[in-house]
């Protein structure tokens, strides 16, 4: 018998894997990348491009390194679809099969916040994380993009843009001005995370020293016929226009909660992460006891924290499976904890500092796509809501949001808010789509592989 | 549009085909990131119809979520192009629309 399934071979997932086997538990890590690393720590084991993507990312390498030399069961390339009390689905590269465990840690990492505007679905618009995956995994830039939105993660791909030598067209900052007087009330906690404010900073003046100015910007929509052809901005009340083939857009990130979600376990609206995030206790403990969260997947936190969230939650299964004892382990939680508490010291004010503009995340303008799958409009949720459609889940029936193949990834944050904004009720009160299994599409053939062999590989 | 980096030492290259041409990609690379640097660009149409017809996609989060990458690989339709690798002999097919309903698949 399996005692742990870890999803996900981030740096969550890694560090949860490398405890649990350290204290004795029998554990498989399922991840859906090709190799170790996560979203964050992508191909981080290729050294070829350390100069341009900076000391944080090969931070990761000697982690995935020991992950790999751990002689830990690691299955790449694995797509789960299906989490239960009774086992995890998925399908890996022979096919579909079902692995039973007494616990199962979801270490999914986070997504990209959709930022649903005019002209959002056009080829040619990407996320800036879709640029940095693209230069991490495969060495591939595009020249001349405009990068468009707000937060660190914006700025870090435009500074390894820079320092690859490849032409940045134009970045138009969308932080709210007010943004900076209310992220002072977190002053505190910067200056505890000062490390991370200085290395922010540094980015900014790396990105101003190469001659790149960063324009803050009052709004922007994107463009195009049949691909990206202008970005259209305000700045200072002035319309201007910028011609250019791809736009590269940012506002932030959100916790993937798309398994846990399905799982049924339960979930809090957070305001300031602007995003749904898992109830769970210190150690990830969900409201199912067999299942726990680690890593970015339960609230955004970075590399650093997502490791030491998972160093705590595969402690706390050793101890459920009575591997090791509280007074063992008591010490070794209480330092991890400390850690953890100095390193999200510095979240709060970048949460505010970075607090997307309140029409980036629920559009006001009609014909905005809203569902990129099923091509619903913000028009049409309106018009849904004005008929009486009580919440997402009857909005799947009024106008097929969420129902194409992301099943609800893209849109299902977006509809909240948008449902939020025109009844007046809170994003918690208006409440998420009902989340299903499989969570991803599979074919029935995949599905009677699960049924035909169970526990096959589990023993 | 997309290139690869000019400092990048040139990677070794497989025969793919695509849409029925023979064509060479850099072997092991992300499929959705070959076929962009390709010029394979839109990906695909959208399988439902705007008020002015099917809608141009390309891939946009690169990294499993948006499902905006979907192609036919080796007769298997809707896979996610960003969490693939360029195989040698790979089979590669755009999708245009909504799929025909074909009897013969396994
Ligand atoms: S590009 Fe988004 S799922 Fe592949």
């Amino acid at each position: 018998m399996i005692d742990l399934i870890i999803i996900g071979a981030g740096p969550a997932g890694m560090t949860a894997a490398l405890t649990a086997q350290e204290c004795g538990l029998k554990v498989v890590v399922l991840d859906e990348q090709l190799r170790p690393g996560g979203q964050i720590y992508r191909n981080v084991l290729d050294t070829s491009k350390d100069t341009i993507l900076g000391p944080d990312y090969f931070d990761g390498r000697t982690l995935a390194q020991r992950f790999l030399a751990s002689g830990v069961d690691y299955r790449p390339g694995a797509q789960v679809w299906r989490i239960d009390d009774d086992g995890v689905c998925f399908t890996g590269p022979d096919g579909a099969s079902i692995l039973r465990a007494r616990h199962v840690l979801l270490a999914v990492g986070a997504m990209e916040r959709p930022v649903p505007t005019r002209g959002w679905t056009l080829p040619g618009v990407m996320t800036a994380g879709a640029a940095q995956i693209m230069l991490k995994a495969s060495g591939v830039v595009a020249p001349n993009a405009v990068f468009i939105g707000s937060g660190p993660l914006l700025f870090l791909i435009v500074a390894q843009y820079l320092r690859a030598g490849v032409a940045v067209k134009a970045v138009l900052e969308t932080t709210p001005r007010g943004n900076y007087a209310s992220a002072l009330r977190h002053a505190g906690g910067a200056l505890r995370g000062w490390r991370y404010v200085r290395k922010g900073m540094g980015m900014l003046s790396e990105i101003r020293r190469a001659g790149v100015r960063i324009e803050k910007i009052d709004s922007y929509t994107l463009a195009g016929r049949d691909h990206l052809e202008t970005v259209d901005y305000v700045v200072a009340g002035q319309a201007r226009q910028i011609g250019c083939d791809t736009a590269l857009i940012h506002q932030g990130v959100i916790p993937a909660v798309q398994a846990s979600l399905s799982s049924g376990c339960a979930h809090d609206w957070n305001a300031a992460q602007v995003a749904w995030l898992p109830k769970a206790d210190a150690s990830g403990r969900t409201d199912k006891d067999w299942l726990r969260v680690a890593g970015d997947c339960r609230g955004i936190a970075g590399a650093l924290s997502a490791q030491l969230s998972g160093e705590l939650a595969a402690l706390a299964i050793a101890q459920d499976q009575n591997r090791v004892t509280a007074d063992e382990i008591a010490a070794r939680t209480k330092r991890v904890r400390a850690k953890l508490n100095t390193d999200n010291a510095v979240r709060p004010f970048l949460d505010q500092l970075y607090l997307p503009r309140p029409d980036l995340l629920a559009p006001t303008n009609d014909d905005v796509t809203i569902c990129r799958c099923e091509l619903v409009t913000r028009g049409q949720i309106r018009q849904a809501v004005s008929e009486g459609c009580p919440g997402p889940n009857q909005m799947k029936a009024f106008t097929r949001s969420g129902m194409g193949p992301c099943q609800g990834r893209m849109c299902g944050p977006v509809v909240t808010q948008t449902m939020a904004a025109m009844t007046g009720l809170s994003p918690a009160a208006v409440g998420h789509y009902r989340i299903r299994s499989p969570f991803r599409p599979v074919t029935l053939h995949e599905m009677a592989q699960c049924a035909e062999a169970p526990d096959q590989k589990a023993t | 549009m997309f290139e690869q980096l000019k400092t990048a030492t040139p990677l070794e290259t497989v025969n793919v085909t695509l849409d029925g041409v023979a064509i060479t990609l850099p072997k092991g690379m992300t499929l959705a990131a070959a076929l962009l640097v390709h010029g394979a660009y839109p990906l695909r149409t959208s399988p439902v119809q705007g008020p002015d017809g099917p809608k141009q996609r390309a891939p946009y989060c690169m990294m499993g979520v948006c499902f905006e990458c979907l192609v036919e690989i080796d007769g298997k339709p809707n896979q996610q192009s960003c969490l693939a690798q360029v195989r040698d002999g790979m089979v590669v097919n755009r999708q245009d629309g909504a799929p025909d309903i074909k009897g013969d698949r396994t």
